[in-house]
């Protein structure tokens, strides 16, 4: 049913533009590419699952859990990580790959201490029922789902236009220079955007998780090829591309899965990726990033 | 020798250069002055290919050059130096002119595989060549420094050097004296004067103007994105449009300046 | 005589990987040193391995031929969509080569009636021997070298410190870009190839983001200094979760904490330990 589909989709959508959001702002401000996000998506989904499990804590508690472990995550990286290399002018590509170690680090972790399996909520938390709305089904679960995706977009975008600090992180976007000028602490607003990055990603991974019903160590990993296509398409560092491309993609894939089969769905990402770099690779909303020569 | 004819390009929303038409003649040294932002280097860079022009075409001794690549058209002939110093800092001296030379390589790959003894003959050669460069532009006793270590007017000779390394038969100064002390810059004149002797045309960007007014067999003006004058120095010394433009820049306008002959 | 056989007995699996690690760590020097970041190399040993595997169990090709063609596809791979992808800067180059790396891997998965998806390859001949590993090894050493200090490495040097300025000079450097991708595609495809036929089984998950990040943390902590670098950062990896006892399993954690540790406090890879006062390359700058 289309209907159907369609809540799938943006259901869907709304976690694929929550994770591209935390990508791009990393991007947009940190001149990063942060390719540890996949992982910090991944520790929200156990960060969240064990709060369930081994807290025994309600599901919106467990929200909190995650967020709170992978915003700690998000500080880490920024302090460890991203500062010192900022501190040393170090080309670009140095974070990078810093944050590829991050994320085979982590994985690694996780995988060692919590085994490869695939691992579930307990069926007694997830609620069951489903709502009919004008003939659609759609389970608690998606309506959830649904309303903290874009509640947390919402809030975001809230901030970044109305408050002090998202009109900072704005302005550092824009212009470094300028943003130092005028007297703000434009270190600890980096710090803040990483935390928020890893939030906004960890909140994704709990999300997904609960979508899918599936934790397991490399889930990471094709939600951050997803995320980096979601991004590419949207513009790098552009936030409306972000939202516009996570929904788009989460469109993609669900009606490809409902009318070509669930084998490609991984692949729609990839080919999508692809056709973007090799026509326009600065996306949708970007600035031009190919070389003449 | 170098002809751009209605040359015209747009950025993001800017009208960078409009209807551009200039000729540089083969021999002589052609000037191209103008206020900050008024499109000097936009042209340099349409020139040797790093952008493409909206309209308009750009024609080198007979062939057009606009849509071609870079490196191509430098082995066409066009030669070039930056604004700001593009060296390959932690390589030596002979080693960037070594690159330069690279353009035209005088040993292939097989060589380098099966014979040592002809690459390095050849490698030798390309040594000597090299140097004799360097010592052109009175660098030869440093060839095997870090290009880094220099001073600032030995990095552009340098810089000279290297675009001398590509056989040119233009070429380009995107503003060589900036950052020069007065010493510096006599040097730079006497050399730019003995390089166009030897028969290199030259093709000058340049802010001082003492120095472009008494260097220069023509030169164009531009503000704007558009040729806004063209001619000898005097000319352009008493043209009314260009001392307007130059009003309320804080740069020396031609008119107001002694030339100094080199 | 005894205790060699013994030794061989026991070890020959890691001295044979250290073979093919320092084939893969020249084949990501070569990219690194042009100053590219590309991640391919593990999808373009993939690409080799199930070539060659293919060819030996299916075809019953002889092993020469087998590893020669195993090494040719990869490259030709590369070939062609080295054009297009190799125009993006920095960043985006990476990006594109990772999302390659997981597309070849997507596509190996699911031809399972080619290459036995999810299951794997099973019962490779066991045909390569130590001379072939050395062979190889020996050959790329004397080629890489000998480049590196022709014009070749020069130009190599120079397109990683400024690609325009050096494209200014007459040099056409997208040939040169397309080249060392290719070569590097055609080095880790042997390697693929070499690799397969020691370990008698091989599966997709081989030739993933693990495989990825191990090649490029022998590239990083080799530096780009010279090939020399490679062979040491193909050594010092294979050998480390060895060494370290009972850490064998944990070599992804291992290669990413070496890569950040390399990063944060010596991003010309072992050169900064060993020659802290010369200035040798530095990582290529994204522009």
């Amino acid at each position: 049913m289309l209907a159907q589909q369609i809540v799938n989709a943006i259901s869907l959508g709304g976690v694929y533009a929550l994770f591209a959001l935390g990508f791009t702002l990393i991007f947009g401000v940190l001149n990063v590419v942060n390719l540890a996000h996949g992982a910090v998506f991944m520790i929200g989904a156990y960060a969240s699952l064990k709060a369930v499990v081994v807290l025994q804590l309600p599901l919106p508690a467990a929200i909190l859990v995650a967020m709170l472990a992978t915003g700690a995550l998000g500080w880490l990286l920024d302090k460890f990580i991203f500062a010192p290399l900022r501190a040393r002018h170090a080309p670009h590509l140095a974070p990078m790959i810093a944050t590829i170690g991050v994320a085979i680090t982590l994985t690694s972790l996780i995988e060692g201490t919590f085994g490869s399996e695939n691992l579930r909520f307990p069926s007694e938390v997830l609620p069951a029922e489903a709502l009919s709305m004008g003939g659609v089904q759609i389970t608690w679960l998606e309506l959830e789902i649904i309303c903290l995706a874009f509640a947390l977009m919402a809030i975001l975008l809230w901030g970044l236009r109305k408050t002090g600090a998202g009109r900072a992180l704005r302005g550092l976007a824009e212009s470094p220079k300028a943003v130092a000028l005028m007297g703000v602490n434009v270190e600890s607003v980096f710090r803040v955007t990483s935390i928020l990055a890893a939030l906004l990603g960890g909140a994704a991974g709990m999300l997904i998780a609960l979508y899918a019903n599936a934790v397991f160590p490399r889930m990471g990993q094709p939600m951050l090829h997803k995320g980096i296509a979601v991004v590419i398409l949207g513009g790098m560092g552009d936030i409306r591309g972000a939202l516009l491309g996570g929904f788009f993609l989460g469109f993609a894939e669900v009606l490809s899965v409902a009318y070509v089969g669930s084998n490609m769905r991984d692949a729609i990402a990839f080919g999508l990726l692809f056709i973007v770099l090799l026509i326009r690779p600065q996306g949708l909303f970007g600035h031009v990033v190919q070389r003449r020569a | 020798m170098l002809t751009l004819s209605s040359l015209s390009l747009r950025f993001g929303g800017l009208q960078v250069l409009q209807g551009v038409n200039l000729t540089v003649p083969e021999h002589g040294i052609f000037g191209l002055i103008g206020p900050n932002g008024a499109g000097k280097t936009t042209v340099f860079n349409l020139i040797t290919g790093l952008l493409r022009p909206g309209a308009g075409t750009i024609e080198f001794l007979g062939q057009r050059i606009d849509r071609m690549l870079p490196y191509r058209i430098t082995r066409l002939g066009v030669a070039r130096t930056f604004q700001s110093i593009r060296l390959f800092k932690d390589m030596t001296l002979i080693e960037n002119v070594l690159v330069a030379l690279g353009g035209r390589p005088s040993y292939g790959v097989t060589s380098v595989l099966l014979s040592w003894g002809s690459y390095r003959a050849a490698e030798s050669r390309d040594s000597e060549v090299a140097r004799g460069l360097l010592s052109k532009v009175g660098l030869a006793g440093k060839a095997e420094q870090r290009a880094g270590a220099l001073s600032y007017g030995e990095q552009r000779r340098l810089e000279i050097a290297r675009a001398l390394a590509t056989k040119p038969k233009l070429l380009l100064l995107d503003e060589p004296a900036a950052g020069m002390n007065a010493v510096e810059k006599r040097q730079l004149i006497d050399e730019i004067v003995k390089l166009n002797a030897g028969g290199l045309g030259i093709f000058i960007i340049e802010h001082d103007m003492s120095m472009i007014m008494g260097l220069c067999h023509e030169i164009a003006v531009l503000n704007f994105g558009g040729v806004i004058a063209r001619g000898t120095p005097a000319q352009i010394r008493a043209n009314p449009q260009v001392i307007e433009a130059y009003l309320g820049q804080d740069e020396q306008s031609p008119s107001q300046t002694a030339s100094v002959s080199p | 005589m005894e205790w060699l056989e013994s030794f061989w007995a026991t070890y020959s699996t890691l001295v044979l990987s250290i073979g093919t690690n320092v084939l893969l760590a020249l084949s990501i020097y070569l990219t690194l040193a042009t100053g590219l970041l590309t991640v391919a190399n593990a999808a373009f040993m993939g690409i080799g391995a199930y070539t060659a595997g293919l060819l030996t169990t299916q075809l019953g090709l002889p092993f020469f031929i087998a590893l020669v063609l195993g090494s040719l596809l990869p490259a030709l791979v590369a070939l062609a969509i080295g054009r297009p992808t190799l125009r993006l800067s920095g960043v985006y180059l990476a990006m594109a080569t990772l999302a390659f790396g997981e597309v070849v891997r997507i596509f190996i998965l699911n031809a399972e009636g080619l290459t036995g998806g999810a299951l794997g390859l099973n019962g490779i001949p066991q045909l390569t021997q130590w001379f072939d590993v050395a062979l190889a090894v020996a050959l790329t050493l004397f080629v890489l070298l000998r480049l590196a200090r022709s014009r070749i490495g020069r130009t190599m040097e120079a397109i990683c410190q400024d690609e325009t300025a050096t494209e200014l000079m007459g040099l056409n450097v997208g040939a040169y870009k397309l080249l060392v991708f290719v070569l590097g595609a055609m080095l880790a495809g042997l390697a693929g190839g070499l690799n397969a036929h020691f370990t008698f089984f091989i599966s997709p998950d081989e030739y993933g983001f693990d495989r990825a990040v191990e090649i490029l943390a022998m590239g990083v902590l080799g530096g780009t200094g010279s090939p020399w670098g490679a062979v040491i950062g193909g050594l010092l990896i294979t050998l480390l979760p060895e060494l370290l006892r009972g850490l064998g399993h944990y070599r992804p954690l291992i290669n990413g904490v070496i890569l950040i540790l390399i990063i944060l406090y010596s991003p010309r890879g072992i050169w900064d330990l060993f020659r802290p006062d010369r200035e040798s390359r530095r990582l290529p700058a994204a522009h």
